[in-house]
């Protein structure tokens, strides 16, 4: 019989094993980057900016995984899952520097799960209720072309960690932004009903895109800084291409983005947000002494 | 399609059959445009639906841990894992229709309850150690089963068990991973990872299927060389090299008859239940209703998604063909 060398690699020691990429030991996302924070920069601004970013992403990636057994086609759940992974390490990164940048120290896990919905600063769009498919490519479209020109911007961020981030998380937004397009021109150009049902998601989302080109404060400052990018300044940037988008998909040309209204970066979240926390702390909360 | 070879007079069988039964006889692999007897082809077809719908079923029992894994760390090795078991349903679906048949056909089939799946997802997942145990046993008996699977004697079959069982034996390792630090941490961890491994370890030892004197189709398939061990020998396998983990692990396995035996040089270990297994296949077990119709909802609830990447395509095959 073969493949007996598949198991014996699991009783060996494996503590400080380089095979073992997950192994214990494993968890200093930043290990190795230098972290000193740019000159004249403010640590709790940088942190509570990355909090934002960082939240987009891991309440967007929770939502999404949501999808996994129970989409359309198995091609979907496989790329559904991977862009919530994305997302994910996107997030893991994010939060990992706020917790160095406000010189506390807190990990990834102490900001996901040891704060209440209040404490968030994600766009409340990221945590929308799911919907149905319609409404995930729409809300993907709008989040992807979004968060993909924020990123590119940041690019240039002077804070080199920021920068490094935003180089992987481009490549990674592209994708999904390619996705989403790839979505919404089959179902508003495919039967009757698929086109009804996208424009209804469009008009179901389009109301929360104001909140996307709101500048909070902090993102005021870390975009004068040269840290950070004024949502505000990508505004026109994801229009157009959410326009080229949508007429293309045969759908009604949207009109310009409701007026930028702040919400979830001041932590003001609709009532979605508190239960997908719920189910995303309840473990860890469970057994705060515990290791996993 | 790969009937081609089959149309040609009866006369000529004898001569094919000869020719397939040489090529299997020396390892060499069959493809979908040889020529192969219906029964293998029949059997095959049985077999690489029911792996394919297995990864895809098997999806839901540790998705459903995905939302509260409790820590992002874990999160994303669960999510890239689930995500890998969609991978590998996908190959089995494409291995399978080298076969001449569809995968919407073979969905129909699973979600109506005509073609099975592995007992082992009708069990339900109650903890966070679930995940663990079952990329330890689970996945470790999956392994067992599909390593030598890798020498099938199907091509298509064989390449995509070999892609399959690199990726298994990754999962194997953090789901081994996972229970080492638990284990490592609380009172309260510990005994999660027992109370798992009491749970999974009967149905594991099932995952190879019944006795091999239970197992009738199992002569025909061992000479057709798409099976290539025996239930029993599997199993015995298995039991081998799981015992010294679990002793690493510092977990005890629920069975008081496990002793190593000096004289066959490995382990004795008790006989699973077997009405419970006939139970569970035959559709009596805790979540297989809840499985399927899961399945099912997902399958009808996106039909119109399908309908309309099937028209969008077709329209704009037209407009290429008329702009060429």
């Amino acid at each position: 019989m073969s493949g007996d060398n598949i198991f014996t690699g699991l009783v060996e020691e494996h503590d400080s094993d380089t095979r073992w990429a997950f192994g214990t030991g494993f968890t200093e996302a930043l290990a190795g980057v230098d972290t000193t924070l740019p000159e004249g920069v403010d640590g709790e601004d940088l942190a509570r900016y990355c909090q934002m970013l960082g939240d987009d992403a891991l309440v967007q990636a929770q939502r999404l995984s949501q999808w996994v057994t129970d989409a359309p086609e198995l091609e979907e759940e496989v790329a559904l899952a991977n862009i919530a992974l994305d997302l994910l390490g996107q997030a893991r990164l994010l939060l990992a520097r706020a917790g160095q940048a406000d010189g506390t120290g807190r990990d990834e896990d102490d900001f996901a799960y040891r704060r209440e919905a209040a404490q968030f600063r994600n766009v409340r769009l990221a945590a929308a209720p799911r919907g149905d498919f319609a409404r995930a490519i729409t809300t993907l479209l709008v989040l992807s072309g979004w968060r993909l020109s924020l990123m590119s911007r940041l690019r240039e961020s002077r804070d080199p960690v920021l920068a490094a981030i935003a180089a992987k998380a481009v490549n990674e937004l592209a994708y999904h932004r390619e996705y989403a397009v790839s979505w919404a021109l089959r179902l508003g150009d495919g039967t009757e009903y698929s086109h009804e049902r996208m424009a209804a998601a469009v008009a179901d989302v389009w109301p929360s895109t104001g909140e996307l080109f709101a500048t909070h404060p902090v993102e005021a400052r870390m975009s004068r800084l040269g840290v950070g990018v004024d949502p505000a300044a990508v505004a026109a940037e994801v229009h157009d291409v959410l326009v080229q988008v949508l007429t293309t998909a045969t759908l009604d040309e949207p009109g310009a983005f409701p007026e930028p209204a702040e919400a979830g970066r001041r932590g003001d979240h609709g009532p979605e947000l508190a239960p997908l926390l719920e189910e995303m702390q309840q473990v860890a909360r469970e057994h705060p002494e515990a290791s996993w | 399609m790969t009937t081609t070879a089959q149309e040609a007079p009866p006369g000529d069988d004898r001569a094919r059959q000869a020719d397939f039964d040489a090529k299997v006889a020396s390892n060499q692999r069959i493809e979908p445009r040889d020529w192969m007897p219906e029964g293998y082809r029949r059997t095959l077809v049985r077999q690489v639906a029911q792996h394919a719908h297995s990864e895809i079923i098997g999806m839901q029992p540790e998705g459903d841990w995905i939302a509260s894994a409790p820590s992002l760390r874990r999160k994303a090795i669960l999510l890239a894992k689930v995500q890998d078991e969609a991978g590998h349903g996908l190959y089995l679906y494409a291995a399978a229709e080298t076969l001449g048949i569809d995968r919407a056909e073979l969905t129909e089939r699973l979600i109506e309850g005509r073609q099975k799946y592995s007992s082992i997802f009708n069990y339900p997942s109650l903890t966070y150690a679930d995940v663990g145990v079952i990329g330890w046993l689970v996945d470790g008996a999956a392994i067992c089963n599909q390593v030598p699977l890798c020498r099938t004697s199907f091509g298509p079959y064989a390449r995509a068990m070999v892609r399959i069982c690199k990726e298994e034996s990754f999962h194997q390792r953090q789901g081994y991973e996972l229970l080492m630090r638990m284990m490592e941490g609380t009172e309260g961890q510990r005994a999660m990872v027992q109370d798992a491994v009491d749970r999974w370890w009967w149905p594991s030892l099932m995952m190879f299927g019944p006795p091999d004197a239970d197992s009738p189709n199992t002569q025909q398939s061992l000479e057709w060389g798409i099976k290539i061990d025996t239930n029993d020998a599997l199993r015995q396998k298995f039991v081998d090299m799981t015992v010294p983990q679990a002793d690493k692990l510092g977990v005890t396995l629920p069975d008081s008859e496990l002793a190593w035996n000096e004289e066959s040089g490995q382990y004795d270990f008790g006989e699973p239940d077997w009405n419970e297994f006939k139970r569970v296949v035959t559709g009596s077990g805790p979540c297989n209703a809840e499985r399927v119709a899961r399945r099912r909802v997902a399958h009808e609830k996106g039909a119109w998604v399908r309908d309309a990447a099937t028209a969008y395509a077709k329209k704009h095959q037209n407009s290429r063909e008329v702009a060429v």
